[in-house]
Parts: C-alpha cells; structure tokens; sequence
C-alpha cells in the first residue's frame, strides 16, 4: 500500500546527516515504522536516569531543550534545532538517559525504531564512521559548541558550576586579544569595542603580556608613552596563566594571591603554549552568586542570543532568590525591570547586526503592557512596536519594509530568549505596528477621538508603552502628542473609566472569590483580570487625567498621586500597597507554576486561610478607588 | 400511529439485517468510557471527491491517520484509493486522480468497510469534516447503511477557539485549510492528496491542541463546547 506520509519523512530526514548518505528504499523502509510525536511547550521526550526507549529521535520542527539535573540544579546543554538526531547514544551503548529532553518550544518529532535504524545500516561504513566521530567530539566550551554542527547532541561536556570539582574550562570565555605589533592605540580600540578592562597581547597564539585599564592610565594617559607606540612598551609580562584542568577555587586563589582580575587559560598552564581563553573574577562570582550588578555586565556583554537566554534564565533565578528572602519588592520590581530593559535592548542591538544593514531612518522600539509599566518580572509574552522618523510618502513602505524585516528579527530573538510571541500580535512585526510617527499619531488620536470599545481595548494596552531601543525622542514626542490629545478630554476618560470598571471587584455578594464560570480555567481565581487589571486600568486613568509623564510603574503612579490628591492620600497609598502585595503573590504563583500563563490563575483550594485574608484585605482598595472613579468621570450616565 | 409503529417495526427488522461488521463498528463506539485527550483515540481524516456535492459526487481516495497521546504510528496510515464510476472532469485538476491512475484500487463496498474497522471507537477529525463524513454517509446509504457513530470534531471550528478575543472578526471567517496552515505554519506537501491533507490536518490538530491547552487541563468536553460566537 501507497504511503504518503512515509515518503514525506523520507523527504524529510534523508536532507540531515548519517542519513544524506543512505539510499531512498531504505530509509522509506525506515520511515514506514516511525512515529511522528508532537509536544507542546514544557513536554518531556525523555528523562534522565530512565531506561531507553525502543525509539531514537529526530526533530522535525520546532526546537528540544536538552538539560541535566544535578540535585537542584538544571544544567542547559544543549538546543535541538531542526534534522538535530538525540537520544540515540543510550540506545547504542545500552545505558539510561543521562540527560533530559524536553520540548523548548512547540515541537513535532520523529521516532525512529533503533532495531529497524541496526538491522539496516549496521554494515554501513559511513554510518559507523558517522557516529563514531560524533560520539568522539566532546568539545570543551559552550562557545565553540554553538558553532558546531549541532547533532548527537547528547554528548556534549556541560557547564558546572561547581566551586571545587567543575573545571574552570566550563567557566572560560573567549580572551580578547591583540598581535604584539599592535600599537598601544590599536589595543586601546578592541578594548573599548568590546567593552572590556583588559586584554592579551599575543605572539603565535601564544600570550605575551596583558594590558589592562590600569596600564593605559598610568603609562599612557599621563604622557609617558604616545599612543602610536608598540603595545610591548606598556604591557605586563609574563602572563599570570592556568591549565583549563584546574578547578574553580584553584584559579580563584591563583587571583588572589596575584591579586588580579582575571587569569589567562592556556593548554598546558604555562605562558609557553597556546592560548584557550580567559577566566574572569566576575565569571565565577556570577556563576556562584547571582549578583545583578555582575549579571548587568553580563548582559552588555553578550554577544549572541543563545548567551542572552542563558542569561535571562539567571535572571529568573535571581528572581526566586529575592523573593525567597523576603528582599523588598520595589527593589526587586526595579532591579529585575532594569536587567529586563537592558536584555531587550541588547537583542534589538544583535539583530541590527544579525540583520547587518543601517537602519535608514531614526527609529525607536518600545515595549507596551507589563514590560512598558516595568512590572513584567516573570517572562510574559513580548509586547512591542516600532516608530520611525516621518519619510516622504514615496518612501514610506520601502522603509516600513526595512523596519518589519528587522522587527521579524527581534521577535524572533526575543522569542529564543524566552518571551513567547504575543497571541494577539501585538508585536513590531505586525505592519499595524509598525508605523511611522505620523501614522502613530492618528493611530492614537483614532482611538481617543473614536472610543469604540475595540479602541478602548487597545488604548489600555497601548498607553502604557516605554522606550526601549533607538531614538528617544521620537517616544518622547508620542507620549507629548497622547497628553495633548487626552487633556480635558472628558469625552475619552469616560470610556476609558468605564473599561476601567468593567471586572468588578473580586468578591462576590457572599465575600466569596468569584471564580471563572467555564472555559479552561473553571474554579481558577484570575488575580491579573479581577485585581491587577482594575488597579493598573485606574492608576492609568488617574495620571493621564493628570497630565503626569514619564511615569508608567503603577504603583509609582499612585505614589505621585498621593502627593497631587491630598484628599484621597489614603486610597491611594492602599491601591499602591496592594497593588505590589498581589504582584508578589502573582509573580511567586508564576515562579511555582513555571512559567505557565505566568501565575495570573490561582486555584482556590491551593490557598490557605491567611492567604485568602491577605488577598480579600488588598481587594478593598479595589473597591474605593473604583468608586473615586465612578464619582470623578461618571461612566455610568 | 400505526405508520409510526410499521416504522419501528421496519427499523428493526433492517437493524438485524445490518451486516456483522456494521454491528462491531456501532458496540466499539458504544464502549467507549470517557476517556481523557491523552488516552482517546482520534482518527484524522480527509476524501477526494469528484466533486463538491456529496449525494452525486464520488470519494475518490481517502487518507486517515491514528492518533493517540499527541503520536502518529506511521505504520497505521490508512490510504485507499477507490474504482470511479463518476468521472468529474473539472475536479481533475484539484487531485490529479486518473480514472486509471497508476493506484491499486478498490471498490467502494470494499473502501468502506475498511474505514469503519479502522475508525472504531474512535473520535473523527477533519478539516470542514461536515463533508467528508456527508460523502461517507452518502456511501453507507449506497450499501443500506445507516450513517456514521462517530463523534466528529472541526478544526476549522476548533481553529477559531484559538483566535484572541481581540480578532473576534476571525469568528465569522470561513477558514481554508490552506488559511489555517500559513497561520499555524504548517508545510504544505503533498495537499490535495487525501492522506497529505489527512497528516497536514493532523499537524494543525496538535498545534491547535496545544494552543488550546496551554495549561495542560484542557478536557475532552471543552474541546466539544464550541461558545455560541463562533458560528
């Protein structure tokens, strides 16, 4: 009987190595026996410490995080992409899976029976040949590892961080280096281009000296030597160096003793032989503790996307440590909203050069919703837009065109990070979102001026944006054109309002939690909808009657506010008490649920008695500052 | 009353003439208990019809895939190809079937009843799936058959569940399949093939499930409640 569907997974893996050598019949004859597996977000395909199974694995589409666990501890290895074989060397060897597979994203794989895969090509030289050298290949840093071809993935050395037996090879990095012709001017240059402190002088691979901040100020700036002579002139030598075998607190106390920054790592540990990378203070401090400064460095460090999700997983990891011990919630929201910023910021700065073009025009990213008011803490999806400089009409699309390939880019990006695509697509990528500032500007006076209620629906998302990338004015005008428009516009805050007050507050006649009736959350409580949203929606209300710029945080709003209506201090501070009180419950609901719909359902039954007095005492605000609400715009008439 | 009582009494007398294999297929699909997504069996399916009216027009070939617990069994594909009587030549196009097209092929009679074994028990699934099961009714009837058991699911409804209540306009569209896999990215390989539509419409099925269960809790009575909205 005809197949079809066999013959598209032939199609399909006979384009991905061992199997671009096999003839067609065979791997039809293969495909004939395979499952096809979807899984969704988070789903497991294997787990370590288990059995094999009968199949190994083949990713069609969509990407498989491979991970280990070490006690509390997850240890990324690596990402499948798709044609990335795994799971296969258990099989070979006969042994449990020593690491995890589980879906990064939306994923469809094929299983392939390994019985069927032995029988057929156990004789097959190129075969054996092929999954002898993958199997070999063990390179030592996660650095060249992204550059590898990506298969059999399962066996590649993972980062430890483990103070006394990792390796200070899983912590390396790449050393940034200049020739020892080099003149003081060059080293300067790649320093400061790469944004570090120091940098090696190397003579056939082979570290030379080191020339750090210190030596350009005390030689260079104080007019000692010039800046067109030899680096040799200025740099410290020999190098202090270490083997790549040594373990973490053994180069931590080469530094100390020392007392320098950083040590150079070379294949034997003497100055005398090649040069691997570097091992920095800062790697090792940050890979023990988890210090947001050190993180924020490393972030303006990074240079690819894959170095940025790993980053943003720290971050998460910060998060639960901060709210674990009870360390103010401002300061959390502040800090984890800034480090949040600066990884956007970078994403858009490596897609720019992903993309490798010059954007024509002066032109801003913004984030819109939890991101644009610095609440987002655990990764929500990504709300965003592009504004660009106004162009002749002529112009206009090829330059909007330009924009939506780099904001593809971003999303993209953002997405590999760990922000998940925006269900409703409010995204730069989307050409309605994309707009030049003329365009944003009637965009926004259609929806003051026309407050329908899709238009209200989306000015309550929009009107929290904040700058994130590019030209800072051109997000600055917007916010200027948005005031002018709503001031004394009476007409518009009584929409606004009445979108404000549409979840009434949470409990029920009964002092009761009202629940949601049906849908895929029945019996959940939706903190986000029934008590973040009204309090978000009215402090928004509140400042842009007010004419208040620049400020986007909610619960800074109500803090202004306090101070602008002396009259309703009161309310005001509880609306801002509660509103951080039911963020921090949210967000450690988040943090549990891992990631899931980040935290906004609460099952009821979960909560404890103290916990339903806590939440029912931060509703009460709700209920007074929608009645200031009511009173101030009348919605209602 | 007694036209109503001669009815009856012709309804069973035609029920006890119902051919063993119709009567496993209706007891498979009687003992179904209610089972979770993970462990019901769907059966994705889709025909090629000489044309787009199911009373006149005849299925051409019909493709089918199994799924259970988000897994295809390749191996379990099920892909007829059936003798034409009715020939449409406009529909040639679409399909690219010959009336003697390379395929073995086999009877209607003999199609069906392979179908009714292979979707025993289970959940069908389809792409505007109100037609293809029209088509196979309009078969059974051909045979003195009664119509199909099954309970069927849309993706093209099942699609607009996923839609944003921003995009509530998408509730009124009609979507083509072709629509649903540019939004859902799907490959679009071997379309208009009967068991390429089936695998296509299977994909689109798990990537609607998956938008659907986004918390993993999603029951099967959810999935069969379509809000009022939609249509």
């Amino acid at each position: 009987m005809k197949n079809t569907i066999a013959e598209r997974i032939t199609d399909f893996i006979k384009m991905y190595p061992p199997f671009d050598n096999l003839p067609y019949n065979e791997l039809y004859k293969l495909a004939e026996d395979t499952r096809v597996i979807y899984l969704d977000k988070d789903e497991t395909l294997y787990t370590q410490g288990k059995p094999p199974k009968e199949h190994f694995f083949i990713v069609n589409q969509g990407a498989i995080r491979i991970y280990r666990q070490e006690g509390e501890k997850t240890i990324e290895v690596e990402m499948c992409d798709e044609g990335d074989v795994l799971g296969l060397r258990p099989l070979i060897v006969n042994e449990n899976y020593t690491l995890n597979a589980k879906a990064y994203e939306e994923s469809i794989v094929y299983a392939i029976p390994i019985q069927n895969f032995n029988k057929q090509f156990e004789n097959n030289s190129e075969v054996s040949k092929y999954l002898i050298t993958r199997f070999a290949s063990n390179s030592a840093t996660r650095f060249s590892q992204e550059d590898n071809e990506r298969i059999f993935a399962d066996y590649k050395r993972t980062t430890n961080t483990d103070y006394f037996s990792s390796k200070i090879s899983n912590l390396m990095t790449t050393a940034v280096c200049c020739n020892h012709k080099s003149t003081i001017q060059e080293a300067a240059t790649i320093m400061s281009e790469n944004k570090i402190s120091s940098i090696f002088v190397l003579k056939k691979d082979k570290p030379a000296g080191v020339i750090t901040n210190k030596d350009l100020l005390h030689k260079v700036a104080t007019g000692k030597f010039t800046i067109d002579q030899n680096v040799k002139k200025i740099m410290s030598s020999p190098v202090i160096t270490a083997s790549p075998d040594i373990s973490i607190a053994e180069a931590q106390i080469i530094m100390l003793k020392n007392k320098i920054g950083n040590v150079c790592v070379t294949k034997d540990g003497t100055p005398d032989s090649k040069l691997l990378g570097m091992l920095t203070q800062q790697d090792i401090v940050a890979s023990l503790s988890n210090n947001p400064a050190i993180l924020l460095k490393q972030i303006s460090r990074a240079r690819t996307i894959p170095r940025l999700r790993d980053l943003r997983q720290q971050l998460n990891d910060l998060l639960t440590r901060f709210i674990n011990q009870h360390i103010s919630f401002t300061h959390t929201l502040t800090v984890v909203a800034e480090l949040n910023e600066t990884i956007n910021q970078k994403a858009v700065e490596i897609s720019i050069k992903e993309l490798n073009k010059t954007p024509p025009v002066r032109f801003a990213l913004f984030a819109l919703g939890s991101q644009g008011r610095k609440e987002q803490l655990v990764p929500t999806d990504q709300d965003n837009g592009i504004i660009f400089e106004d162009v002749p009409d002529d112009k206009l699309e090829s330059i909007r065109s330009f924009f939506l390939e780099l904001a593809t880019i971003i999303n993209k990006n953002l997405h590999s990070i760990g922000y998940e695509y925006c269900p409703a697509e409010m995204m730069a990528s989307n050409p309605k979102w994309c707009l030049s500032k003329k365009e944003w500007e009637s965009q926004f006076k259609d929806w003051i001026f026309n407050p329908t209620e899709k238009n209200i629906l989306l000015s309550a998302i929009f009107f929290d944006f904040n700058f994130v990338y590019g030209d800072k004015e051109l997000v600055n005008d917007m916010t200027a054109i948005v005031h002018e428009s709503t001031e004394n516009n009476n007409r518009f805050f009584m929409f606004m309002a009445k979108d404000a007050l549409k979840s009434p507050s949470p409990l029920g006649f009964f002092r009761q939690f009202l629940v949601d009736q049906d849908g895929a959350h029945k019996d959940h409580f939706n903190i986000k909808q029934r008590a973040l949203m009204p309090l978000i929606d009215a402090a928004r209300i509140l400042t842009l009657q007010h004419n208040l710029q620049g400020i986007n945080n909610t619960a800074e709003r109500y803090y202004k506010l306090r101070e602008l209506e002396p009259q309703n201090a009161e309310i005001y501070e509880a609306c801002a008490y509660a509103f951080k009180a039911l963020l921090k419950y949210k967000t450690k609901n988040g943090l549990t649920t891992l990631g899931e719909d980040d935290g906004k359902f609460i099952k009821l039954e979960n909560l404890t008695k103290s916990d339903k007095v806590k939440l029912r005492r931060c509703f009460k605000p709700i209920k007074s500052i929608q009645e200031v609400i009511t009173i101030r715009f009348q919605p209602t008439l | 009353m007694w036209n109503y009582i001669k009815k009856n009494i012709a309804y069973f007398l035609k029920k006890r003439h119902l051919p063993d294999y119709w009567k496993t297929y209706v007891e498979s699909l009687k003992n179904i208990p209610t089972k979770s997504i993970e462990e019901s069996k769907f059966v994705v399916f889709d025909c090629e019809t000489s044309g787009l009216n199911p009373k006149e027009d005849r299925i051409l070939s019909m493709g089918a895939v199994i799924i259970r617990g988000n897994t295809i069994e390749v191996k379990d594909n099920f892909e007829v190809y059936l003798e034409q009587d009715v020939f449409n030549r406009e529909s040639v196009a679409i399909h690219g079937l010959l009336k003697k097209g390379k395929q073995k092929k086999i009877s209607e009679e003999q199609a069906i009843k392979d179908f009714l074994i292979y979707i025993e028990g289970a959940i069908l699934v389809g792409h505007h799936i109100s037609f293809d099961v029209a088509c196979v009714n309009y078969a059974l009837k051909r045979m003195g058959l009664p119509k199909l058991k099954n309970k069927v699911l849309d993706t093209g409804i099942l699609f607009k569940k996923t839609k944003h209540q921003l995009y509530a306009e998408a509730f009124t569209k009609v979507f083509s399949l072709d629509d649903v896999c540019d939004e859902l990215k799907v490959k679009k390989k071997d379309r208009h093939t009967a068991s390429g539509d089936a695998y296509i419409t299977a994909i689109v099925f798990f990537k609607i499930l998956g938008r659907l269960n986004r918390n993993n809790d999603l029951t099967l009575k959810e999935l069969f409640f379509t809000p009022k909205m939609i249509y």
